[in-house]
C-alpha cells in the first residue's frame, strides 16, 4: 500500500513545525508562529487517519476528543507559577506513549513472525510494513524500538519524580540510594545486556526487565537532583521525550515522526546547554547532581546584615531615578508577581526608569520569570538579560531583589574557592543602594553565604516576598 | 538668642538676609529673629509680611545692631558698621577676608566672631551653605537674560512666513556655577551653545547640561580641579596661547559671549582680548560676570554697560545677584538658616560654635578675638582625587589582523574535524546498515541539523513557551499510536488506544498553555 498523499502532508507539517519553532525568535511573530505548529499538527493528524491509520477511525477520533478536553481544562485552569509542574508531566506522558508504541511494534513483530510460520496474511498497515522486512532489517528494528521503549521509560519515571519535586509532593533536596551513581551505572549495564539478550531472541521477558530497568534509572536519576538545577532537569527531560519519539519514528519508519522527534530533542539539548553555561557547570556535573568539590575554605565573610522596614524602601524608591528588579524562584514562591508588576507601574508612574534584569536560570524553568512577568502584565521591552543589563548596574539608583540568591551572589566573581566560582551573576552590588527581600537569612540553594548581604550598601528587607510588596506599594507616590 | 538682620547700607543692594520664610525656620531653632524697617523691601518682603511671621521690625540700624546677639546681613560690614560689634555678638555675612585685610584686623579688634558666608568648605554636607553658589546660579541665569535684553535678535532659530531666523551662537567661558546656570539658561532659550572651560572634567557636566565641549588640542589639558577644591588654577603660557587662539578663531561667528572665568584669590584672566572685540558682528553681546574682579574682556569697565566703535555691548555689571533680588534674597536666607542650623546642634535657640566642625571653623575668620584665617585645610578632601585611568592596551591593527586569522583558522579546524569524524561515522554505519535504515536516517540527521540553526535563535525570554510548544509537536507520536491501533491483537489495540488517549491530552494542552503564554507577552 502506498500512501503518496500523506507523505506529502508529511511534507507540509514538517515546514510547519519547524517554522513554529523558528517564530520564536521574537514575541510578535511567535503569536504567529504557534498557529503553524497548530496546524501541522491537525494536517499530520488528519492525514494518517485518512491514509495509514484508517483502522478504527470511530475509536480514534473518540479518544483525541476525550484528550482534547482533558489537555483543555489543564491548560486554561492552570496557573502560572505552575508551569514547570506542567511541562513535566506532559513529558512524562510523551514517556508513556513512547513505552507503549514500543511494545506494540515488538507484539507486532512477533505478529508477523507467527503469521509467517502459519503461512497466513497479516493485518494491519504495520503489520505488513514489518512483513517485508528483511532479518537484517528486523534487527535493526529491534534496536530502534529498545532506545525507544527506553528512553521512553526513563522519560516517563524522570518527569514524573520532576513533576512531584516541582509541585512539592516530593521532597527537592537532592537524594540517592545507597550506591549513588554506581547503582545508575549498573543498571545502565545491566540494561545493555537485556537488550542483547533481546536481540537474541529473548522476547517479551527481556524487554519488559529492560523497561523496569529504565524505569528505575529515571526516577533514581531525577531524585538526585533538586532544587536551582531543576531547570535543567526540565530541559533535559524535554530532549529525551524527543528523542524517544524520533527512536520510535525509526522502528514505525515514519519519517515526520524522526524529523520531529529529532527537533524537540535538538531544543532541549540546546536549552539544557545554555542553562549549564548560565551557571558555569558541566552538563554532567548537573546530572550527577550535587556541587563539585571546592578547591580550598572559603572567603569568610565580615559584617552584618542590617535589616530596613518598608518606609526605608520606599523613601530610597520615590528619591531613585532608575531602578532594577532582579526576581528569582523566592517571587513565584510567594505568587508575587502581580505585586511586583503594581510597583512597576506605580514607579513608571512617576517617571522612573524601572527594568527586569534576568538570570538564564532565575525559576525552575528556563524563561520562568519572564512568564510570570508577562503573566502580570509587565511589558516585556523592559524585561532585560543578564547579558544586556549588567553594565547598567553602576549607573542605577536603586536594585531590587526579589527571591533570588545565588545568581547574585558577589563570591562567583570574587571567591575563587566558591563552589559557584565562575558562574556569570547579576552585578546588583554595583548599584548605589541593594534591597533584597527575603524570607529569612538562610542560605541559597548551593549552601553558600551570599557576601551581597552583608555589604554596606545592601538593606534586607525581610519577610514574604508578596507581603513586603503590599506593605510597600501604598507607601510609593 | 536674637536674630537681626539690618537693612543693607551699600547703595544699589537690594538683597536683604532674612526672608519671612527663613524667620520661621529661624524660630524654629529657637531664636528671636528681628529686621530692621525696610530691609526687605527692595527684595520685595514689606514689613507687615516680617512682622506676620513673627519677626519684631525695629525702627533704626543702631538699635537692631545693639539689640541682635547674632546680625545676619549680605555685603561684607563696613567700617561703621563694625564699630556697633562687640565681644559675644557673631556676624554672619559674605566677607572676602583675602581681600579684605584692613577689614579683618577691625573685626577682630571688636571681639565678636565672624563667619564669612564666602568661606565655607566646598564639600557635600556644606553645600546647603554654599551661598557663593546660589549666587552664581542666579548671576550664570541672570547674564543669559541680560545678554538677551541688549541682544538684538531671537535665541533660538525659527522659520517664519516672514523668513528665516538664524539661532544665536552663544559661547560661555568657565563652566563653574555660574558658568553651567548659563549654558542651561541659553540653551533652553533655544541658542546653540559652545562652553569652554581649562578643567576637562567637567566636559560631561557642560555636554549634559547641553553645551558643546570646545576643545583644545593640547597636551597638557591635565588641570586636575581636585586638588584646588573644584576651582580652576591658573594654566601655563602655552596652553593660553592655545587657547586664545581658539577663541580668536570662534569669535567671528559668536553672537554672545558670557564669561565667568575665574581663579580663586587671583584677578580675573583676560581671556577675550581687544582684536577679538574687533572681529565680533555688529550687534554681539559680551557679558562679563567675572568685572569686579577686571574682567574677562580687555574692554569691560566695571558697573557700566558699555558699546565698542564696532557695536559689540560690553555688559560689565557687578550686581547680578542683587537685580534678582528676591529670588537672591531668598536664596542667601536659606543658606543662612542651613548655617544657623549647624550653629545650634541643640536647637534651643544658643549659639554653639563648635571650631571643631570643618564647616564651621572654614567658615569662621574671627574667633573670640582672635584672627583664624585662612583655615586648616579640611579634614574631608573637597572631591576625591580622581583615579588614573588605565587606558585599555590598544591593539595595532596588524595584531588584530593576526587575531582575527588565529580565530577563524581554529574555527575552521574546529569544523572541519567534526565533520570529518561525523561523516567518517555515518560512512561506517552505511557500510552495514541496510539501505531503507540510511533514508531514514538521513532525514533524522538533517532535522536535528535543522532544529540546531532553529533554535538558537529563540529569544531567551521565551524559553517557556520553547518547552511547551516542542512538548506539543513531540506528542507527533500519535502518528505511531494512529496507525497501530487498526491491529488485530487486541493488547496492542488498547496500548495503542491509550498512546492515543494521553498523546491527544499532550497536543491540546500544549498548543493552548503556549498560546495563552504567548498572549500574555506585551510590549509596552
Amino acid at each position: 500500500m502506498e500512501f503518496g498523499f500523506t507523505t506529502a502532508a508529511y511534507v507540509v507539517a514538517a515546514v510547519l513545525f519547524i517554522l513554529a519553532l523558528g517564530g520564536l525568535s521574537g514575541q510578535e511573530s511567535a503569536k504567529r508562529a504557534i498557529w503553524y505548529g497548530i496546524v501541522g499538527m491537525a494536517i499530520a493528524v488528519l492525514a494518517t487517519l485518512i491514509g495509514p491509520g484508517h483502522g478504527l477511525w470511530l475509536a480514534s477520533l473518540v479518544l483525541i476528543a476525550g484528550g482534547a478536553a482533558i489537555g483543555y481544562q489543564l491548560a486554561t485552569r492552570v496557573q502560572m507559577t505552575q508551569m514547570p509542574e506542567l511541562v513535566a508531566i506532559m513529558h512524562s506522558l510523551v514517556g508513556l506513549a513512547a513505552v507503549f508504541v514500543g511494545f506494540n511494534a515488538h507484539f507486532t513483530i512477533g505478529g508477523v513472525e507467527a503469521a509467517h510460520a502459519a503461512g497466513t496474511a497479516v493485518e494491519g498497515v504495520f503489520a505488513s510494513l514489518v512483513a517485508h522486512k528483511t532479518p537484517v532489517e528486523i534487527t535493526i528494528l529491534q534496536i530502534e524500538l529498545v532506545l525507544g521503549v527506553w528512553i521512553g521509560a526513563v522519560t516517563f519515571t524522570g518527569s514524573v519524580i520532576a513533576y512531584g519535586k516541582l509541585a512539592g509532593k516530593v521532597d527537592s533536596v537532592a537524594k540517592k540510594l545507597p550506591g549513588g551513581h554506581m547503582l545508575n551505572a549498573g543498571a545502565a549495564a545491566l540494561s545493555a545486556i537485556f537488550a542483547i539478550w533481546y536481540f537474541s531472541g529473548g522476547g517479551l521477558v527481556a524487554l519488559i526487565l529492560l523497561t523496569i530497568l529504565a524505569l528505575f534509572i529515571g526516577y533514581h536519576l531525577i531524585m538526585g537532583i533538586g532544587g536551582a538545577d531543576m531547570p535543567v532537569v526540565v530541559s533535559m527531560l524535554n530532549s529525551y521525550s524527543g528523542w524517544a519519539a524520533a527512536a520510535i519514528g525509526f522502528s514505525l519508519g515514519n519519517d515526520l515522526l524522526i524529523t520531529v522527534g529529532a527537533l524537540v530533542g535538538s531544543s532541549g539539548a540546546i536549552l539544557s546547554y545554555i542553562m549549564c553555561k548560565a551557571m558555569n557547570r558541566s552538563f554532567v556535573s548537573v546530572i550527577l547532581g550535587g556541587f563539585g568539590g571546592t578547591a580550598g575554605p572559603q572567603q569568610a565573610v565580615e559584617g552584618e546584615m542590617i535589616a530596613i522596614e518598608a518606609e526605608g524602601v520606599a523613601a530610597s524608591l520615590n528619591e531613585a531615578d532608575s531602578v532594577i528588579i532582579v526576581p528569582g524562584y523566592g517571587m513565584a514562591v510567594a505568587q508575587a508577581q502581580q505585586s511586583v508588576a503594581e510597583l512597576v507601574r506605580k514607579l513608571r508612574a512617576a517617571g522612573k526608569e524601572v527594568r527586569f534584569g534576568i538570570h538564564p536560570v532565575a525559576g525552575r524553568l528556563p524563561g520562568h520569570m519572564n512568564v510570570l512577568l508577562a503573566e502580570a502584565k509587565v511589558p516585556y521591552d523592559i524585561v532585560l538579560e543578564m547579558d544586556e543589563i549588567n553594565d547598567d548596574f553602576p549607573s542605577t539608583d536603586v536594585a531590587i531583589i526579589i527571591g533570588s540568591n545565588d545568581i547574585v551572589n558577589p563570591a562567583a566573581q570574587d571567591d575563587p574557592n566558591s563552589p559557584i566560582a565562575g558562574m556569570p551573576v547579576l552585578e546588583v552590588w554595583k548599584a548605589k543602594q541593594v534591597f533584597v527581600s527575603k524570607r529569612g537569612q538562610g542560605t541559597g540553594y548551593s549552601g553558600i553565604e551570599n557576601p551581597l548581604f552583608f555589604k554596606d550598601n545592601t538593606r534586607m528587607f525581610y519577610g514574604d516576598a508578596k507581603a513586603s510588596l503590599d506593605k510597600l506599594l501604598p507607601l510609593i507616590d | 538668642m536674637k536674630i537681626g538682620t539690618p537693612k543693607e547700607v551699600l547703595a544699589g543692594e537690594a538683597r536683604v538676609a532674612m526672608t519671612p520664610d527663613s524667620a520661621l525656620q529661624l524660630q524654629k531653632l529657637g531664636y528671636d529673629c528681628a529686621i530692621q524697617a525696610g530691609a526687605g523691601l527692595a527684595a520685595g518682603f514689606t514689613d507687615a509680611a516680617y512682622a506676620a511671621a513673627g519677626v519684631t521690625v525695629v525702627k533704626t540700624a543702631p538699635a537692631l545692631w545693639k539689640e541682635a546677639d547674632i546680625i545676619a546681613k549680605v555685603r561684607p560690614p563696613t567700617e561703621a558698621e563694625l564699630k556697633r560689634l562687640s565681644k559675644g555678638k557673631t556676624l554672619v555675612s559674605f566677607f572676602y577676608p583675602g581681600q579684605n585685610e584692613k577689614l579683618l584686623e577691625a573685626a577682630k579688634g571688636t571681639g565678636a566672631n565672624v563667619i564669612a558666608m564666602d568661606m565655607v568648605p566646598r564639600i557635600s554636607r556644606a553645600q546647603k551653605m554654599d551661598a557663593l553658589s546660589s549666587m552664581a546660579n542666579i548671576a550664570g541665569y541672570r547674564a543669559v537674560i541680560e545678554a538677551g535684553n541688549n541682544f538684538g535678535r531671537f535665541f533660538t532659530g525659527q522659520v517664519t512666513a516672514a523668513g528665516k531666523v538664524p539661532p544665536a551662537k552663544v559661547l560661555v567661558i568657565g563652566a563653574g556655577v555660574a558658568g553651567l546656570a548659563a549654558i542651561g539658561t541659553s540653551t533652553s532659550l533655544g541658542a546653540i551653545t559652545y562652553a569652554f572651560d581649562v578643567r576637562p572634567e567637567v566636559a560631561e557636566q557642560i555636554e549634559s547640561m547641553g553645551a558643546e565641549f570646545v576643545f583644545l588640542d593640547f597636551e597638557e589639558t591635565g588641570q586636575n580641579s581636585a586638588a584646588t577644591g573644584g576651582y580652576a588654577a591658573p594654566s601655563s603660557p602655552e596652553f593660553r596661547e592655545k587657547q586664545l587662539e581658539k577663541f580668536r578663531e570662534l569669535a567671528p561667528e559668536i553672537d554672545i559671549v558670557i564669561a565667568t572665568a575665574l581663579i580663586p584669590g587671583r584677578d580675573a584672566p583676560v581671556l577675550w582680548t581687544k582684536d577679538m572685540v574687533e572681529a565680533m558682528k555688529p550687534g554681539s553681546v559680551i557679558v562679563d560676570l567675572a568685572a569686579e574682579r577686571g574682567g574677562n574682556c580687555e574692554l569691560t569697565k566695571p558697573d557700566e554697560k558699555i558699546v565698542t566703535d564696532n557695536g559689540v555691548t560690553i555688559v560689565g555689571y557687578t550686581d547680578f545677584p542683587s537685580r534678582m533680588a528676591t529670588q537672591s534674597s531668598t536664596l542667601y536666607a536659606t543658606n543662612v538658616r542651613h548655617m544657623m542650623t549647624d550653629l545650634t546642634p541643640g536647637k534651643d535657640g544658643t549659639v554653639n560654635h563648635n571650631m571643631e566642625d570643618d564647616v564651621i571653623r572654614g567658615a569662621t575668620v574671627t574667633h573670640e578675638g582672635e584672627i583664624t584665617f585662612p583655615p586648616p585645610p579640611p579634614k574631608v578632601a573637597a572631591i576625591a582625587a580622581a583615579p588614573k585611568k588605565e587606558k585599555p592596551k590598544e591593539l595595532t591593527p596588524a595584531e588584530k589582523k593576526a587575531a582575527e586569522l588565529a580565530a577563524f583558522q581554529a574555527q575552521t579546524r574546529s569544523q572541519v574535524t567534526l565533520l570529518t569524524v561525523g561523516g567518517g561515522l555515518i560512512l561506517l554505519a552505511g557500510l552495514f546498515a541496510p539501505a531503507s535504515f540510511m533514508q531514514h536516517f538521513i532525514v533524522f540527521v538533517l532535522s536535528v541539523f535543522v532544529g540546531f540553526q532553529v533554535i538558537w535563535n529563540v529569544s531567551h525570554s521565551l524559553h517557556t513557551p520553547l518547552m511547551a510548544i516542542t512538548n506539543a509537536i513531540s506528542s507527533i507520536i500519535i502518528l505511531g499510536a494512529l496507525m497501530q491501533i487498526g491491529s488485530s491483537s487486541t493488547l496492542v489495540m488498547i496500548l495503542a488506544a491509550l498512546s492515543v488517549f494521553m498523546a491527544a491530552i499532550n497536543i491540546f494542552g500544549g498548543f493552548l498553555v503556549t498560546r495563552r503564554m504567548l498572549a500574555m507577552f506585551q510590549k509596552s
